[in-house]
C-alpha cells in the first residue's frame, strides 16, 4: 500500500516535470550548472573506477585462459565488449548513485526542510520546473558522455595491465577490441546510461524534494535517495538487457 | 480581502485546528499569537495555499484559492510577500542576488534598476552594506532582514510574516515594527504577522487572533485584547508582558 502511494507520489512529481517542461526560460541557467556539476562531479571517479576495473578483467580473462588453443586477441574481446556493454554503464551508474545521488538529495531536502523550496513556491515559481527538470535533464545529457569516458579508461586500463603483466601485447588486445567491436554495443551502453542518468537523479530529486524532519529527514533521504538508485541502476540493467539483447 | 472559512487542518492523526473563520480587512495588519506548535505557520501557509486543508477555503478577493488552477494561483501568490520563520534565504547564492531574485524573473528590469531597487529593499531594512555577504556569513537577525527585504522586492499587496522580529535586538526590533507600520499605512498593504512579543503586537496590529487548544480561540481588536476576559489569553499576553 505504502509503495503504491510512493510510485502514485513520483509518477506526479514526473508529470507535473514533464508538463512543465516548457518553460526553458526558468530552467537554462539551473541546467547549464547542473551540468557542468555532474559532469565534474563524475569524471575522475569513474574514469577510475573504469580504468581498474578494465586493468582488473584482463589479468583475470589471462589467468582463465591459459590454454595455447586460444588465441591472445580474444582477451581484448573480452576486456573491451565487457566494458562497453556492461561494465562501463554499470559502474559509472553505481559510483554516481553514490556521488550526484546524495548530493541532489542533500540539496533538494535542505531547501525542503529550510522553506527555500515554500519560498520559491511563495514568489510565484513553480518549484519543480526549477529545480526537478535541471537536474533530471542534466543526467540524461551528461551520463552518456561518462559512460564513454569509463568504457575508454576500461579499455586503456586492460591495455597498460596486459603490458604490465607481460599477458598481451598492445597490438593483439586491439586486434581482439576491433574484431568484437559492434557499433550497437556502443548504441546499448549509451541507452542503458540514459536510462541510469534519468533513474538516478529522478529519484533522488523525489526523495530530496519530499524530505521531511529536520537535518535528520535529509540524512534519511539521501540515503534512501543512494540505496534505491543503485537497486533500480541493476534492475533496470538487467531489463534493458533481456529487452534490447 | 481574505476570508478564511471554517478551515481545519491536521496531518495524519495530528488534528492542528479547525472551525477557523476569520476576516482580514484590506489594509489593516492582523496578528496572530500563540503558544509555538499551536499551529500559526500552518496557518499562515494556507493564505497562499502552500499548504492544503482538510475543509474549508480561504477566499481572496472572493476567490477560494484550493481551487484555482495552478498557473491562476501562482498569479495570486506573487501577490503575497512572505518572511518566513527561519528567513528560508537561497543559499547557493548571495544575499544580494536573493533579493533580486524575483526582480530577474519577474520583471523586465534593467541591471541597474534591479541594483537600486535591491539597495533601496536592503536600505528600508537598515542593511545598506552587507550586499555581496555570502548567506551563510550573516547572524540569524540579518537573515531574517533579507528575508524581509526580499519579501518586499516585488511590491506585494499582502505581506505574511512569520516571527518578524524575534532574534532581533530591542532596537532593531522596533525598526522593523516601524518597517511593518509604514508598509501597512503608506502603501496601503495588508499584513498578517504572527509574535510572541506582545509589545510588538500592540504596536503594529489592529486585530488580533489567539490560536489555542486547535482552535480560533478569541479574536479581536487591540483595544479589546486590552480588557479582554478570556483566562488563557490572560495568562497568554501576562506571560510574555513578563519577558520584557
Ligand atoms: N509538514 C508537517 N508535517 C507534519 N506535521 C507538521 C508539519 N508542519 C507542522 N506540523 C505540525 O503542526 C503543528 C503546528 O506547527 P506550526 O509550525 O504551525 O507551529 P507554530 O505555531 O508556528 O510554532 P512556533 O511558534 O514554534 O513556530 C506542530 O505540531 C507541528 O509538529
Ligand atoms: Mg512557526
Amino acid at each position: 500500500m505504502q509503495l503504491f502511494l510512493e510510485i502514485g507520489k513520483y509518477s506526479r512529481l514526473l508529470y507535473e516535470a514533464i508538463r512543465s517542461a516548457t518553460e526553458f526560460k526558468t530552467y537554462r541557467k539551473n541546467l547549464f550548472s547542473e551540468m557542468v556539476k555532474t559532469g565534474t562531479d563524475s569524471l575522475g571517479i569513474v574514469s577510475v573506477a573504469g580504468f581498474f576495473t578494465g586493468a582488473v578483467l584482463t589479468i583475470q580473462t589471462s589467468y582463465q585462459f591459459t590454454s595455447a588453443l586460444i588465441p591472445k586477441s580474444t582477451i581484448g574481446a573480452i576486456t573491451s565488449q565487457s566494458m562497453i556493454i556492461e561494465l562501463a554503464a554499470v559502474i559509472s551508474g553505481l559510483v554516481l548513485s553514490g556521488r550526484v545521488g546524495a548530493r541532489i538529495a542533500t540539496e533538494l531536502g535542505n531547501m525542503r526542510v529550510s522553506e527555500q523550496i515554500d519560498a520559491l513556491e511563495s514568489m510565484g515559481f513553480n518549484s519543480v520546473t526549477f529545480l526537478v527538470i535541471p537536474r533530471v535533464v542534466a543526467g540524461i545529457l551528461t551520463f552518456p558522455i561518462i559512460y564513454i569516458a569509463a568504457a575508454i579508461s576500461g579499455i586503456t586500463g586492460g591495455v597498460l595491465a596486459g603490458i604490465m603483466t607481460g599477458s598481451v601485447t598492445v597490438h593483439e588486445f586491439m586486434e581482439g577490441a576491433r574484431m568484437f567491436f559492434f557499433p550497437w554495443d556502443v548504441a546499448f551502453g549509451i541507452i542503458k546510461s540514459f536510462v541510469f542518468g534519468f533513474v538516478i537523479t529522478s529519484i533522488s530529486c523525489y526523495q530530496g524534494y519530499f524530505a521531511s524532519g529536520g537535518a535528520e529527514g535529509v540524512g534519511h533521504a539521501t540515503t534512501r535517495a543512494t540505496v534505491l538508485s543503485c537497486i533500480y541502476v541493476l534492475l533496470s540493467s538487467f531489463l534493458l538487457a533481456a529487452i534490447l539483447l | 480581502m481574505i476570508e478564511i472559512k471554517n478551515l481545519k487542518k491536521s496531518f495524519g492523526d495530528n488534528l492542528v485546528w479547525e472551525n477557523v473563520n476569520l476576516t482580514i480587512e484590506d489594509g489593516t495588519t492582523l496578528a496572530i499569537v500563540g503558544k509555538s506548535g499551536c499551529g500559526k505557520s500552518v496557518l499562515l501557509k494556507h493564505l497562499n495555499a502552500l499548504l492544503y486543508p482538510d475543509e474549508g477555503e480561504v477566499l481572496i478577493k472572493g476567490r477560494n484559492v484550493f481551487q484555482l488552477s495552478y498557473v491562476d494561483l501562482r498569479i495570486v501568490r506573487q501577490k503575497f510577500g512572505v518572511l518566513f520563520q527561519g528567513a528560508a534565504l537561497f543559499d547557493s547564492i548571495s544575499a544580494f542576488e536573493n533579493i533580486a531574485f524575483p526582480l530577474r524573473y519577474f520583471t523586465s528590469k534593467t541591471e541597474k534598476e534591479i541594483r537600486s531597487r535591491v539597495m533601496d529593499c536592503l536600505e528600508m531594512v537598515n542593511l545598506s552594506n552587507i550586499g555581496n555577504k555570502g548567506t551563510s556569513e550573516l547572524s540569524g537577525g540579518m537573515r531574517k532582514r533579507v528575508g524581509l527585504a526580499r519579501a518586499i522586492v516585488l511590491e506585494p499587496e499582502y505581506l505574511l510574516y512569520d516571527e518578524p522580529t524575534s532574534g532581533l535586538d530591542p532596537e532593531t526590533s522596533d525598526e522593523i515594527n516601524d518597517l511593518i507600520i509604514h508598509m501597512t499605512k503608506n502603501l496601503s498593504i495588508t499584513s498578517v504577522v504572527i509574535s510572541h512579543d506582545m509589545h510588538s503586537v500592540l504596536r503594529v496590529a489592529e486585530h488580533v487572533v489567539f490560536l489555542d487548544e486547535q482552535k480560533l480561540s478569541w479574536q479581536g481588536s487591540i483595544d479589546e485584547l486590552r480588557v479582554a476576559d478570556h483566562k488563557r489569553l490572560k495568562e497568554f499576553t501576562k506571560a510574555s508582558e513578563y519577558q520584557i
